[in-house]
């Protein structure tokens, strides 16, 4: 029994940074509609952005905060100028579209900081806070920056004009341009804070993964799980999804041959069973309307 | 008058054929293909002759999935999992039971036939993005399946399985070394796969199967059992994708969990849009775009390097974000190469091509 | 004779390579009413979409005076052009108080209250409905919210698709009946695309029949509803 406590805190640690970005999944499909398969090499290189910035000198929460500005500009940067000249353009392109980022920002990391790996450093500690080897100051840390942004994240959208005018960008971008609202700008916006959120992700994951181009790759698919299990529509679910599949995972490492190495494959049996069973997640949105 | 020599019969003979030919040009044109096909691996270079065997195989595998995008609506990211299950059913049958491998291609092709039909009935309640994300996931976890340790003993596990002593030698003493050969085999197999798949799409199905794509409502009315045709479809996608994955065992000889990661369902994905969507011939631009370009890329990129050293000369502040490596520029440079793809040629150098001949058509009319 | 408020000159309009408009020209004039009419199919809602530049177009759009047939949805809109469209467009996932929020979001936020009270003296059922999820509203709800949406903007002119469509005979009387008011009280001018012939004609002060793409007729309302083809094709009597 205390075995399966010990899993279940740990599962909720690593659960944070699925969380993490399985909710700039959701964001980015909230703005576009769309799921962004170079998301995780966006947050890869926002991470690298970070670590430049402290081996410049910057103290880990200026680095931190500049890292996200920064973020925010190139999601914005990208959408205005790769992006946007296809969005009309069927979903197969824009696919490539993202296969030819993902082949980009991959190769520019490699490029400028070398394919070796770097230690990133936690502002939270590496002490225990929970018991021996439990849970991690860090990944204590890690499960409230995720809850503090996930907070931000329901107030913007909920209190904001701005976020009320994406809300209403991606469900209906034609009524959206009909009140006003200039859809394409929510559209880069949108890109804009899921590259933040992205590169907090990336923030957060280093110090626990190390920090080098690949990192991201695997993590993405439990983003993707995450997001899919929660529901793609809503940001709260997407971070419970996230902390399910980190304590999902943990737990299956009882079942007899299922050792570390068939992780991935929960994630991706996890994908097609909520996907097949019940496509909208946990916590998705069933649109409600009378024709 | 009567010169009925046996000269001005054979001059007859040749040229009753060439008009025959000249009428029939598709069957002139594969008449040439078969010429081209059995003299190239005599004239070519070991080197050369291995990457064009290569282009056959993408090309199959991309047709496969083709089958499925083109004629179906649906797409798959993960068809590196199909291609992996066909290498592996070969190699296995070969190394366990001692098989030829031969007989091992449609073994492999019916057991992807039953995967992809089992992944297509999730697959049908999926659609557009859903779809990618289902497949995307199957790429990547296909090389952790294919390590899996229970099967081990015949996986071979993260090392894998070596076919070299397996290679099937030429037959009937003939004069080919094992290169040449695998390219005959691979050869006639493309013939038999790309003459199933015009068959396919010309035939009564093929045409359900467009009509699904186009026009769900339309396809329900007319009687179409839907379900049973998008999962089919997918079986048959599978089966070409697994028969591609099949003869890339005897090629390369060597089967191992991390060949198939979701890098190659990417390449075949991109072979795909790049050849033209729903349109078969396509596939084989498509595998020259996947075969060649990222090493043109590479090519390009080392130029870059270059250039970015001269740059260092220049403004000594460049060389402070690191040691450049031309290596790492491989990836932007094909990443560009996709972008500027999608924007000049959306649907693909098939569009393109296909634009040019109407042209002509149109121009000649 | 003054400038008119929103004219076009030869417009023609294009879905991919299919041409649906075929130059038309009309203009409307501040404070009034204008009405399209014709079949389904004609063009109606095309016509209005090319106001709003929600399809390809050729040819000339004026709104007080100034070319915007060369300017972006959202920034026509700004000008104070609110197209209230067929199907209502509304946001069916967010409340009836964001729906009319969001009427209103190029406008300054002091005004927002002020004007969501206002448009609840000519909907008071808005009222009852205001924190309800708006797809779950009737269709006439729905018109009703539409119209308050547009509202919101403080428009000069509203571009009105079939307002009457699909409601019951009593509520697309008292949906006219608003329409009116609106125009008299808060100086909306409008170009009202409908099916219902009398019901407009009735309403507007000028009239257009649009014809597979262009227009076959116009002039004043009164002079439409008299004319006999126009009785027989599209009155009923
Ligand atoms: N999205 C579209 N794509 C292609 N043709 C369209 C589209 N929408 C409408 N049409 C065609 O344009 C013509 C005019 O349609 P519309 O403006 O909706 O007519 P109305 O509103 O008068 O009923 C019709 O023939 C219709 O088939
Ligand atoms: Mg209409």
């Amino acid at each position: 029994m205390e075995q399966v406590v010990q899993q279940i805190i740990g599962g909720l640690a690593t659960g944070a940074i699925y969380a993490c970005i399985a909710l700039s999944i959701v964001m980015i499909y909230q703005a576009i509609d769309h799921l962004n398969f170079a998301q995780g090499e966006m947050a890869m290189f926002s991470t690298y952005i970070a670590w430049q910035l402290m081996q410049w000198g910057a103290p880990y929460w200026g680095a931190f905060f500049i890292t996200i500005a920064i973020s925010f500009v190139l999601g914005y940067v990208i959408e205005r100028t790769v992006f946007k000249p296809v969005h009309n353009a069927p979903v197969l392109s824009h696919i490539v579209i993202f296969i030819a980022l993902f082949a980009i920002i991959n190769s520019m990391a490699g490029f400028i900081w070398e394919f070796t790996i770097k230690p990133f450093p936690t502002p939270f500690g590496t002490k225990s806070v929970l018991g021996e080897g439990l849970l991690s100051a860090h990944g204590a840390g890690m499960i409230a920056v995720t809850g503090v942004m996930l907070g931000m994240l329901y107030l913007f959208f909920r209190y904001t004009r701005v976020g009320l005018a994406m809300r209403a960008a991606s469900a209906n971008p034609d009524s959206a341009r009909l009140v006003g609202i200039r859809v394409g700008f929510m559209n880069a916006l949108g890109w804009g804070m899921a590259a933040a959120i992205g590169a907090v992700a990336g923030m957060m994951i280093a110090p626990v993964v190390f920090l080098e181009p690949n990192m991201m790759v695997t993590i993405l698919l439990y983003g993707f799980a995450g997001a899919v299990v929660g529901g793609l529509t809503s940001p709260g679910g997407a971070v419970f999804g996230g902390f399910a599949v980190g304590v999902i995972e943990n737990l299956a490492s009882f079942v007899p041959h299922f050792g570390a190495e068939m992780k991935l494959s929960i994630a991706l049996a996890l994908i097609i069973l909520v996907l097949t069973l019940k496509p909208s997640g946990l916590f998705g949105r069933r649109i409600v309307s009378r024709v | 008058m009567k010169t009925s020599t046996p000269v001005t019969s054979v001059i007859a003979a040749i040229g009753a054929t060439v008009i025959t030919l000249a009428q029939n040009w598709k069957l002139a044109g594969f008449i040439l293909v078969l010429i081209a096909g059995a003299i190239f691996p005599l004239c070519a270079s070991g080197v050369f002759t291995f990457q064009i065997t290569q282009l056959l195989i993408y090309a199959i595998a991309i047709a496969g999935l083709n089958l499925l995008t083109g004629f179906n609506g649906q797409f798959s990211l993960g068809h590196s999992a199909f291609y992996a299950i066909g290498a592996y059913v070969s190699a296995v049958l070969m190394t366990q039971l001692d098989m030829p491998f031969y007989l091992t291609i449609p073994i492999a092709a019916a057991v992807c036939f039953v995967f992809g039909f089992l992944f297509g009935l999730p697959a049908l309640r999926l659609e557009g993005i859903y779809l990618a994300l289902a497949t995307f996931a199957l790429a990547i976890a296909t090389p952790q399946i294919l390590k899996f340790k229970p099967v081990e003993h015949l996986t071979g596990g993260v090392q894998g399985l070596a076919l070299f002593h397996l290679k099937p030698e030429a037959p009937f003493g003939l004069p080919f070394d094992q290169d040449q050969w695998t390219f005959y085999v691979t050869f006639a197999v493309t013939i038999l796969m790309f003459f199933l798949a015009f068959s396919l799409v010309n035939s009564r199905s093929g045409r359900a199967m467009k009509a699904i794509r186009d026009n769900h409502i339309a396809a329900k009315v007319t009687g179409i059992d839907l379900s049973l045709f998008k999962t089919l479809t997918f079986g048959v996608s599978a089966l070409f994708t697994g028969v591609a994955g099949s003869l890339s065992a005897l090629l390369i000889a060597f089967v191992a969990p991390d060949s198939f990661q979701i890098t190659l369902a990417i390449a075949i994905f991109v072979g795909m849009v790049v050849g033209g969507v729903g349109w078969i011939p396509g596939a084989f631009l498509g595998a020259l775009f996947i075969l060649f370009v990222p090493n043109i890329a590479e090519h390009i990129a080392f130029g870059l390097s270059a250039f970015f050293d001269l740059i260092r000369k220049v403004i000594p502040f460049f060389p402070s974000i690191g040691e450049q490596s031309a290596k790492g520029l491989t990836g932007t440079v094909y990443g560009v190469f996709l972008i500027l793809l999608i924007y000049v040629m959306p649907s693909g150098l098939a569009g393109l091509l296909r634009l040019a001949v109407q042209r002509l058509a149109r121009a000649r009319s | 004779m003054s400038t008119p408020l929103l004219s076009a000159k030869n417009l023609r309009a294009f879905y991919g390579p299919t041409q649906i408009l075929y130059d038309l020209n009309f203009d409307m004039h501040t404070g009034g009413i204008t009405t399209l009419l014709g079949a389904n199919g004609a063009g109606k809602t095309t016509t209005l979409r090319a106001l709003s530049a929600m399809v390809r177009t050729s040819g000339e759009i004026r709104f007080d005076g100034k070319l915007i047939s060369n300017k972006e949805t959202a920034d026509i809109v700004r000008l104070g052009v609110a197209h209230v469209p067929e199907g209502r467009g509304t946001f069916v996932r967010q409340t009836v108080e964001e729906n009319l929020q969001l009427g209103g979001i190029t406008q300054p936020a002091s005004q927002i209250s002020a004007d969501v009270e206002r448009v609840f003296t000519y909907f008071p059922r808005l009222k009852e409905r205001f924190r309800q999820q708006a797809g779950t509203l009737s269709g006439g709800e729905q018109q009703m919210l539409a119209i308050g949406r547009a509202l919101m903007l403080r428009p000069k002119v509203m571009l009105l698709d079939e307002p009457s469509f699909g409601l019951a005979p009593l509520i697309v009387q008292e949906m006219f009946e608003i329409l009116r008011t609106l125009n008299k009280k808060e100086k909306v001018s409008m170009f009202l695309v409908e099916q219902n012939a009398s019901l407009a004609l009735e309403l507007a002060d000028h009239a257009y029949l649009l014809e597979t793409g262009r227009v076959v007729m116009s002039g004043p309302a009164k002079q439409l509803s008299a004319d006999e083809s126009i009785r027989r094709a599209y009155l009923g009597y």
